[in-house]
């Protein structure tokens, strides 16, 4: 068995492991490795903190297992291995009137990784998480390999479970047929706070997300632009090159002043009208990954990505966590605010019905401490805030945050009572402690 | 009706890639080679991916009794092409420890696709046309004191590929040999003095690109033809006392 020692990080990159890696390339590796040296996987490491970390351990990288097993356009459903990207799936399934049910913003992230996390994205008011949408798993627990499907406590246990259950090998997914290969987008500017959440609330299109202003304050807060979506036929020209960001940025290229500035042609930029475009679908779902590790723009130090939920009756504490943003002027001009609705498939899993707003912030103290303020603000607010991003959080608050923890940890002992699934993220918040 | 290309030795990763671009130019592909789960996964894969049809058969280069099912299975098939990817390189000390290795090491890099493709050429000069591609090794160009069974096995395989272009082209058909430098598969993953490591998916498209261009003899990636011309230059007398 190959292993190979690796320095790796989060697409944060605020944190680092060093470890052994295994990256099986057949099935058959797969199925031994877990047999004789048990080790989570870690799929894109698209998670921004340390979900994705075994520091001083092992972990399998599935990015060779990445086939599609079948496709079956009469009954929306695809069969795949786990390490597949949502990119490379989305762009086979496009030219069948298919489309992966679920699709959060990148492209990067694997299947199984998407599961793990039941990642949400810009429909989750109608179409749920993605874990919503799967029909069974093939899921290699320490003990040997299951077929996981929805209703078990297994399934409840591993679609949003962090990979504490097992590697998932192979999914079946239930997607959605889709009228074609573009995007209808619908950009509207939205002045400030209250009527982004009456925008959100009143808007009816299949995908809606919000871009909003994280430095403008006073009459201004919250300002930014609605985008609302609907799939449609038509014919656009194939996306150019994908660029590259070559080198570690200087702090000077997200400097205050800079973002101030940015943020205003970007908001600019959309008429005061509104407009409506037509977008290709990787360049909808996917807008950043036309730049490849744009992460690198944060600087060597990495940043950090603040996302949380709060229940509708909250709003008014998510305005403050906002105001608390906007006043400290750390953030970056990568800040959404979405409506969610109440779907979710697994104990640990992120949404609950309500508001979600997500922000990066450059690695520095300053930062740190804010977003330390912010998660207990959230804690105060009845919300939670996203394993698939945090870095910073202690275990007390995402416990009280997690209600069915027990649960999860109950089945987690049950399938894999080592503990050799565990994961720094894991760790960190002692996860697999009984509260 | 589409182009078919054997592919022998699918498993591997390099041959995986070059089976996806195959298929999304809309092959017909047969992917040989021993683990049947394994290659039927490709296989489905390869079919979503908008091969005319894939299916996975037996290849064992061990194994001669498998090889005359795959020809057959192209029979009627006005283009047939063929890749090799099938090789084996177990540790040298390993076979300075066991010399019987050496059989085993010379009939995977050598001497079973070459039978194969001895059996495969008559077809290729029935039809007038033909690509077999003939994955090789930078390890062929020189003995090394670290793989220098290997390499052996691999410098034959290549003189062999030199002889079949000679005869092939003259009935249409062609040959194109390929020598991989280190490339980013899970015979190198975790090997100590890696460097300058390619995709595989670079590789892939590489070969392709020499085969629509009809190239004889590629490094692949470029670079490696210099490497090789400077160690290839390193006098004997030199050599011998270096372990590079």
């Amino acid at each position: 068995m190959s292993w190979k020692q690796a320095d790796w990080s989060g697409w944060g990159r605020a944190l680092t492991a060093s470890g052994q890696l295994a990256r099986p390339e057949r099935q058959s590796t797969l199925a031994a490795l877990m047999r004789d040296t048990p080790a989570p996987a870690i799929g894109g490491c698209r998670s921004y903190g340390d979900a994705c970390l075994n520091d001083g351990g092992r972990a399998v990288r599935t990015t060779r297992l990445d086939r599609v097993l079948s496709i079956d356009p009469e009954a929306a459903t695809v069969t795949v291995e786990a390490g597949v990207t949502l990119g490379d799936l989305t762009r086979l399934l496009a030219p069948r009137g298919l489309l992966p049910a679920v699709l959060p913003g990148t492209g990067f992230a694997t299947v199984g990784g998407a599961i793990a996390m039941d990642v949400h994205g810009k429909n989750h008011h109608h179409a749920g998480s993605f874990g919503q949408h799967v029909l069974s798993l093939r899921l290699l627990t320490p003990g040997g390999p299951v077929e996981v499907t929805p209703g078990s406590d297994l399934f409840a246990a591993t679609v949003g479970g962090l990979g504490q259950t097992g590697i998932i090998a192979e999914a079946t997914l239930r997607v959605l047929k889709c009228k074609g290969d573009v995007m209808v987008v619908t950009e509207r500017r939205v002045p400030g706070w209250n009527d982004f959440l009456a925008a959100l609330d009143g808007s009816e299109a299949s995908y809606c997300v919000g871009w909003i202003d994280a430095t403008a304050t006073g009459d201004r807060l919250g300002r930014g632009i609605l985008e609302e979506g609907e799939t449609g036929a038509g014919l656009i020209p194939p996306p150019g090159r994908a660029r590259s960001v070559p080198f570690d940025a200087p702090a000077a290229a997200l400097s205050p002043p800079v973002v101030r500035a940015f943020n205003a042609a970007y908001y600019n930029r959309v008429p005061r009208g509104g407009r409506t475009v037509v977008r290709r679908i990787g360049e909808y779902f996917f807008p950043l990954d036309r730049i490849h590790d744009w992460n690198r723009l944060y600087g060597k130090r990495g940043f950090h990505q603040f996302q949380c939920v709060v229940p509708v009756a909250a709003a008014p504490a998510l305005r403050r966590i906002l105001e608390r943003i906007a006043h400290s002027g750390l953030a970056s001009p990568l800040a959404v605010l979405k409506r969610m609705g109440p779907g979710r498939a697994g104990h640990l899993s992120f949404p609950m019905e309500g508001y979600t707003l997500a922000c990066d912030f450059r690695n520095t103290p300053d930062a740190v401490a804010l977003i330390e303020t912010l998660e207990d603000a959230t804690q105060d607010a009845g919300g939670r805030i996203y394993l698939a991003k945090d870095a910073l959080a202690t275990g007390a608050a995402v416990r009280s945050m997690y209600p069915d923890h027990g649960a999860w940890l109950r089945e987690v002992e049950r399938v894999d009572p080592e503990g050799t699934m565990t994961t720094d993220l894991v760790r960190r918040l002692g996860l697999r402690n009984a509260a | 009706m589409s182009d078919t290309w054997i592919l022998l030795g699918a498993t591997s990763s390099m041959a995986r890639a070059m089976a996806r671009e195959l298929a999304g130019a809309g092959a017909t592909l047969i992917l040989a080679g021993r683990d049947m789960d394994d290659l039927r996964a490709t296989a489905a894969d390869c079919t979503a991916r908008g091969a005319v049809s894939a299916r996975a058969m037996r290849f064992d280069a061990r194994d001669p009794e498998s090889f005359q099912p795959i020809i057959d299975a192209t029979d009627g098939d006005d283009t047939v092409n063929c890749a090799v990817f099938v090789g084996s390189m177990p540790p040298q000390d390993r076979i300075d420890a066991d010399p019987s290795l050496i059989d085993g090491v010379v009939m995977d890099s050598f001497t079973g696709p070459a039978r194969f493709l001895q059996m495969l050429a008559p077809r290729i000069e029935a039809n007038g046309a033909g690509t077999i591609v003939g994955v090789g090794s930078v390890a062929g160009d020189r003995g090394r004191l670290g793989n220098y069974v290997y390499g052996a096995a691999k410098a034959g395989f290549a003189t062999y590929l030199s002889g079949l272009r000679n005869r092939l082209t003259r009935a249409g058909g062609h040959v194109v040999t390929v020598k991989p430098g280190f490339v980013d598969t899970a015979m190198t993953w975790g090997i100590e003095g890696m460097f300058l490591v390619a995709p595989p998916e670079a590789v892939a498209r590489s070969i392709l690109r020499a085969v629509d261009r009809k190239r004889d003899v590629i490094y692949t990636p470029f670079f490696w033809r210099f490497i090789m011309a400077i160690i290839r230059a390193i006098p004997e007398r030199v050599f011998k006392k270096l372990s590079i």
